[in-house]
């Protein structure tokens, strides 16, 4: 759910309007350097994962059921700087072309959904990770943390910009404990679903989950020297060889 | 979705099948064919001029929305398109509806339920206000097909890979979304049912397997278009842009919100 037209006024989202378009400026020059001309093509198929896991439904019991934000996901699968591209241009076209998430409110939409987000999530699970045994468990857990955390400061990043220009009669503490409290649920789920499906990419492809790449165990190269019978030397380890 | 019919559509048309092009109403009329850039700047524009409105000139607020109407029925756009788009906005009526519930005193008795007065006045601004910017971007989507929305941003110097990121996606939408029907296909034909959180843990394969499936699909594109000469830059076939009798059409709209805006404000004082 984004914010629509009027809920912030005009000075507010505009500021925010700026800070987004630093933001993105940066993180294209950042995800330009760890893709190169990669960028376009990964960061446009990441948008489009993105929208489409959005629509997955993740029942919750009693008819209803949530979906993923997908902020700490797509940080932690690609990284920062690239993650929050593709977020951006979902916000992007959620704004111009389906009406969802006010045009007045895109730069606001786009600092919390998807930089705040990244922002928290991708340090805390780089922290947790550095800690934690290297496992598929803990990488799980660490995921877990740092999508469950990253949905409630989103939500209180919004109170904030609320507190400064909201166009409404709820007390910003009010606001805050609202959004903070109904966030942090949302984050329970959020956290559980970024774990699983954080979980199944690395149980195929661990590779492709940047977050961890750098603590993955290096491919062993053993050889063994060709002997004259055509068969190998008995010394030679080559069975067993690591994945 | 589009209404066209067939025999309309001639040699000069682009009918894809990106979702965009399910978004856009086909016709042609002065709305259609005003440039992309133009149409984009005047609605962004126009939007912050009612955002910046006082909420207690209620009439201003009637002229943007009879404004807007005005431009549907220039560009043709039939009711029972527009209107079932419109409940995106839904979760915010609810909410700006708690407003007069929960909101300070004074208190006013409307058929026997006390609302708050301020409550009223700024739940009555983000109905307004929300309602106003939904119908502006959908009249957008519905008169200009995706690709000229790019177009438009590219003309806006929108970074070139800020719109080929958003190219990419419009592009292969329906690529990750019929993959991901068929995984649904595939978990159902094997008797799965969500039925609660005791689910997720399959979903989350899914979900998983969604992405290695995008993300090799995003490595194989990437080597196509190496294979076909792509050096970071797409080539731009259709570089047209908007002269300035379109900005000066485009513009009146912010313009003429503008005039309503300061006379709203110079009432209010």
């Amino acid at each position: 759910m984004h914010i629509p037209d009027g809920f912030i006024n005009a000075p507010v989202s505009a500021a925010a309007g700026v800070v987004a378009v630093a933001g993105i400026a940066v993180a294209l020059r950042r995800s330009s350097r760890e893709l190169d001309d990669r960028t376009a093509p990964m960061a446009g198929l990441v948008a489009v994962y993105i929208f489409a896991v959005q629509m997955l439904n993740f029942p919750v019991g009693a008819g209803t059921s949530g979906h993923l934000l997908g902020g700490a996901l797509a940080a932690i699968l690609v990284g920062p700087w690239t993650g929050a591209l593709a977020i951006s241009v979902v916000l992007i076209i959620q704004a111009l072309m389906f009406a969802d998430g006010g045009l007045s409110a895109l730069g606001l939409n786009i600092v919390n959904v998807a930089f705040v987000t990244v922002a928290v999530a991708w340090p805390l699970f780089r922290l947790l990770v550095r800690m934690l045994p290297r496992s598929r468990v803990a990488w799980m857990g660490a995921s877990f943390v740092a999508a469950l955390v990253s949905v409630p400061v989103s939500a209180a990043a919004f109170a904030l910009e609320y507190a400064i220009g909201g166009n409404g009669t709820f007390s910003p503490g009010t606001v805050l404990a609202a959004m903070v409290g109904t966030h942090v649920v949302i984050g329970l789920g959020e956290g559980l679903i970024t774990a699983l499906t954080v979980g199944a990419v690395l149980a195929a492809r661990p590779d492709l989950v940047l977050g961890v790449r750098d603590l993955l165990p290096k491919p062993e190269l053993r050889t063994a020297p060709p002997v004259a019978d055509g068969t190998r030397a008995p010394q030679s380890t080559t069975e067993g060889s690591p994945a | 979705m589009a209404t066209v019919t067939r025999a309309s559509t001639g040699p000069g048309h682009r009918h894809g099948h990106d979702v965009g092009e399910q978004l856009y109403v086909h016709r042609h009329t002065p709305v259609h064919l005003l440039a992309p850039e133009v149409k984009i700047v005047a609605l962004v524009a126009f939007i912050f001029v009612v955002v910046a409105t006082p909420v207690h000139q209620m009439w201003a607020f009637g002229v943007f929305l009879a404004i807007l109407v005005a431009i549907a029925a220039v560009a043709r756009l039939p009711a029972r398109i527009v209107v079932p788009r419109m409940v995106v906005e839904v979760p915010f009526l609810l909410f700006a509806a708690l407003m007069p519930l929960t909101g300070p005193d004074p208190q006013v008795q409307v058929l026997g339920v006390e609302l708050s007065v301020p409550g009223l006045w700024a739940g009555f601004g983000i109905v307004a206000k929300g309602t106003i910017g939904v119908l502006g971007a959908i009249i957008l989507a519905a008169t200009t097909p995706a690709r000229d929305l790019l177009a438009g941003l590219r003309a806006l110097r929108v970074p070139s890979v800020l719109v080929q990121i958003a190219a990419f996606m419009l592009r292969y939408l329906h690529v990750v979304f019929d993959e991901m029907a068929r995984m649904r296909v595939a978990r159902e034909s094997r008797g799965f049912e969500a039925t609660g959180v005791r689910s997720w843990p399959v979903l989350g394969q899914s979900a998983g397997a969604l992405f290695i499936r995008s993300y090799e699909r995003g490595e194989r594109v990437h080597l196509a278009m190496l294979s076909r000469g792509y050096s970071g830059t797409m080539p731009v076939l259709d570089d047209l842009r908007a002269t300035r009798a379109q900005w000066l059409v485009g513009l009146m709209l912010p313009a003429v919100g503008l005039v309503v805006a300061l006379a709203a404000w110079a009432v209010q004082a």
